[in-house]
């Protein structure tokens, strides 16, 4: 099935290039989107099914092929609605939404693979379709916004190759040649410990510029920013994740060998920080959409915390990244109707959102209570069980640091949101002003509920996946 | 003889320490070019035609000829100023150029594994390194990608190393630098031209907080 999806989505995305027509444009999305859900479903009826070799749809790649075909549908629908509302030329809309085609068929891929050297492979063409999708506007911010994400990403992903080498050279040294993550699993206690350092401290370091971590955070910061919105959204969700896979793949293999613990620290730092640096930006940003993805370091830096101190925070760290990724599409979606109200992206030109636009005010709002974690939010409990693991395994004082930046975060995140929603905007005219039909925000309550009912009652086969995709770390 | 060729890899790492002009890094590339493929070809001796076809491509082909005869032709067409402009002294620059290089020796010192033959780790880390601090000190965009090439070069001879057991990595590094190199110089270095006047890198440093 993944050879004729490939197959397809390379189809799709080569007519949606060629054709300049607008109505047949949207029947191929269509057409690509029954496609990548009929993939979905078959994914997961074939669970744990090996095909062509190096793809095997295992429960976490599963989770989130699922998360990432529910968050293309309001994508497709709000790229619609950016289009109707923008510079609609069709040469640039032909390549938009073939890029968007490419993004999400390389990052199901992505998911889905077996083998180190395929997920690189993929990861490296999401670089590349997600370059079309952040020079869309063709100005020389967003070229600038491009040029940064490309060179830095272009390191990473030359960063993540020399890891795959140093640890071909420890497979050399024991005879093996098989790449593939379970023949790594299994050998990986047998392998030098020093080329394991190696590979782990450079696959780890390339992978989090998609994952938007310390150290290489920055690309992604201007890529979310200067995408269009419903780009951004992408790149801010499920783009991450495909990140947090790569390292979350090696770190599997790592967690059979010696240097586990030592591999532990080097994870704690990097959230730590990744949280302290989010704190520190989100304090002074004035830009809502960089605020959004500093909010996305930040919850990446939870995830990877949650993830080191081990314990109930491996369940939290996927359960906080599947909640995320439906949480900050809404708030992408809902400043492309923020910015159609006030042609700003800075918080200074917003205000009174609420009498331009009651229903997109009130997404605002309880998108702010879900991405900051508040109760009913179901990212409270995923949070809240990341912080229990901390504290379990001793790192308190850590914990301690990590509560007093989230205070600092809801505190500057809710004064920008609230200065939107009720204070005055500057030198705002009121003539003019779009309407916002009520019935394109009903796309992101749905994202929104869903957030508050995956976390405060998850079904039980969500669970259940979640407990088999961790399963193979050590207790 | 794969020795000699690895060390004059290094000296022209140094080499790059010390030029001034735009011209002498793209010979410099050129040249590393040649070098590669004298090294691939030593090395590489249990490897297949169609492997040493696609290996004497990208060497010679991609790196020697295509990518210098771009980057002047784009120096040229954007009438990019002819000097480096370094942020450091060049003497400087030389002196840490030299520090890397001692600093993979002192690290490969401490490897203890038979099967590798250590000349290629030391290269590969050297050129790595090395490129990053070309990225990291100089001011036009198009000097960031020639940074970038030597780290490219790099990888390449760390993959060569590894290239008799597994070829497919070769391969591999191969497309990478293919598909960035024609990302970066063939699409971007372009439109750039096109949007900013002079190449500087000071024009792109607008996005901030």
């Amino acid at each position: 099935m993944i050879g004729a999806y490939l197959l397809g989505a390379f189809v799709f995305s080569l007519l949606l290039f060629l054709n300049r027509n607008k109505l047949l444009n949207y029947l191929l999305v269509a057409g690509f989107l029954v496609l990548q859900w009929v993939f979905t479903v078959y994914e997961y009826n074939h669970l744990n099914t090996e095909e062509l070799g190096y793809f095997i749809p295992d429960s976490l790649a599963v989770i989130f092929l699922i998360v990432l075909s529910i968050v293309a549908v309001p994508a497709f629908y709000h790229s619609y609605i950016y289009f109707k509302h923008n510079r609609d030329i069709p040469r640039e809309r032909a390549i938009y939404h073939a890029a968007m085609v490419v993004l999400i068929a390389a990052l199901s891929a992505a998911y889905l693979s077996s083998h180190i050297g395929i997920t690189w492979i993929f990861v490296e063409l999401t670089t590349l379709s997600a370059t079309a999708l952040i020079y869309h506007r063709r100005n020389l911010r967003t070229l600038e916004g491009t040029w940064k994400y490309i060179f830095v990403c272009s390191i990473s992903i030359t960063l993540v190759f020399i890891g795959i080498l140093f640890l071909t050279l420890a497979l050399q040294e024991e005879g093996l040649k098989n790449l593939s993550y379970q023949a790594l699993m299994n050998k990986a206690s047998v392998l030098n410990v020093f080329w394991l350092k190696l590979a782990f401290l450079f696959i780890f370091t390339g992978y989090t510029s998609k994952a938007g971590l310390v150290p290489m955070y920055t690309a992604g910061i201007d890529a979310k920013d200067k995408a269009p919105s419903p780009a951004g959204a992408l790149i801010g969700s499920v783009l991450m994740n495909v990140g947090f896979f790569g390292i979350f793949r090696f770190y599997e293999i790592i967690s059979h060998t010696s240097i586990f613990n030592w591999a532990n620290k080097i994870m704690l730092i990097s959230g730590a920080l990744s949280v302290f640096v989010a704190t520190v930006y989100m304090l002074r940003v004035k830009n809502i959409k960089r605020m959004l993805a500093y909010s996305g370091v930040e919850h990446m830096g939870l995830v990877v915390l949650g993830l080191a101190c081990g314990g109930i925070g491996r369940y939290a760290a996927i359960l906080h990244l599947v909640l995320h990724s439906f949480a900050k599409p809404t708030l992408f979606f809902q400043i492309g109707q923020v910015y159609r109200v006030y042609q700003s992206k800075n918080i200074y030109n917003i205000g009174n959102y609420f009498k331009y636009n009651i229903t997109g005010a009130l997404v605002l709002l309880f998108a702010y209570f879900i991405v900051t974690a508040m109760p009913p939010s179901g990212m409270f409990i995923s949070e809240f069980l990341i912080f229990r693991a901390m504290f379990e395994s001793g790192n308190t004082w850590l914990l301690v640091v990590i509560l007093l930046l989230l205070t600092l975060i809801i505190w500057s995140f809710g004064k920008t949101i609230f200065k939107m929603l009720f204070t005055r905007p500057i030198g705002f005219n009121e003539e003019n002003v779009e309407k916002i039909p009520v019935v394109e925000s009903l796309s992101q309550f749905i994202l929104l509920a869903m957030v508050i009912y995956l976390g405060l009652n998850p079904p039980s086969e969500f669970i259940n996946l979640i407990n088999t995709a961790i399963s193979n770390l050590p207790l | 003889m794969a020795n000699i060729l690895l060390i004059t890899f290094l000296i022209s790492l140094i080499y790059i320490g010390v030029a001034k002009r735009l011209y002498t890094y793209i010979t410099l590339l050129a040249f590393q070019g040649i070098v590669l493929f004298g090294v691939a070809f030593i090395e590489l001796i249990e490897i297949n035609t169609i492997n040493l076809i696609f290996i004497l491509f990208e060497t010679i082909v991609f790196k020697t000829i295509a990518i210098p005869l771009f980057l002047n032709y784009t120096i040229n067409k954007n009438n990019i100023t002819r000097e480096a402009e370094p942020f450091l002294p060049n003497f400087i620059s030389v002196v840490i150029i030299t520090i890397i290089i001692l600093g993979s020796f002192l690290l490969s010192n401490t490897i203890h594994d038979q099967h590798l033959q250590k000349i290629f780790f030391i290269v590969a880390v050297s050129a790595l390194f090395t490129g990053l601090f070309i990225i990291a000190t100089r001011r036009k965009i198009i000097t960031h990608v020639m940074g970038f090439l030597v780290i490219e070069n790099g990888v390449f001879i760390l993959s060569l190393a590894v290239g008799n057991e597994m070829p497919m990595l070769v391969n591999i590094g191969i497309l990478l630098d293919i598909f960035v190199g024609v990302l970066l110089l063939g699409i971007f270095v372009n439109k750039i031209g096109d949007v900013l006047k002079e190449q500087d890198v000071e024009q792109l440093r607008k996005l901030r907080d």
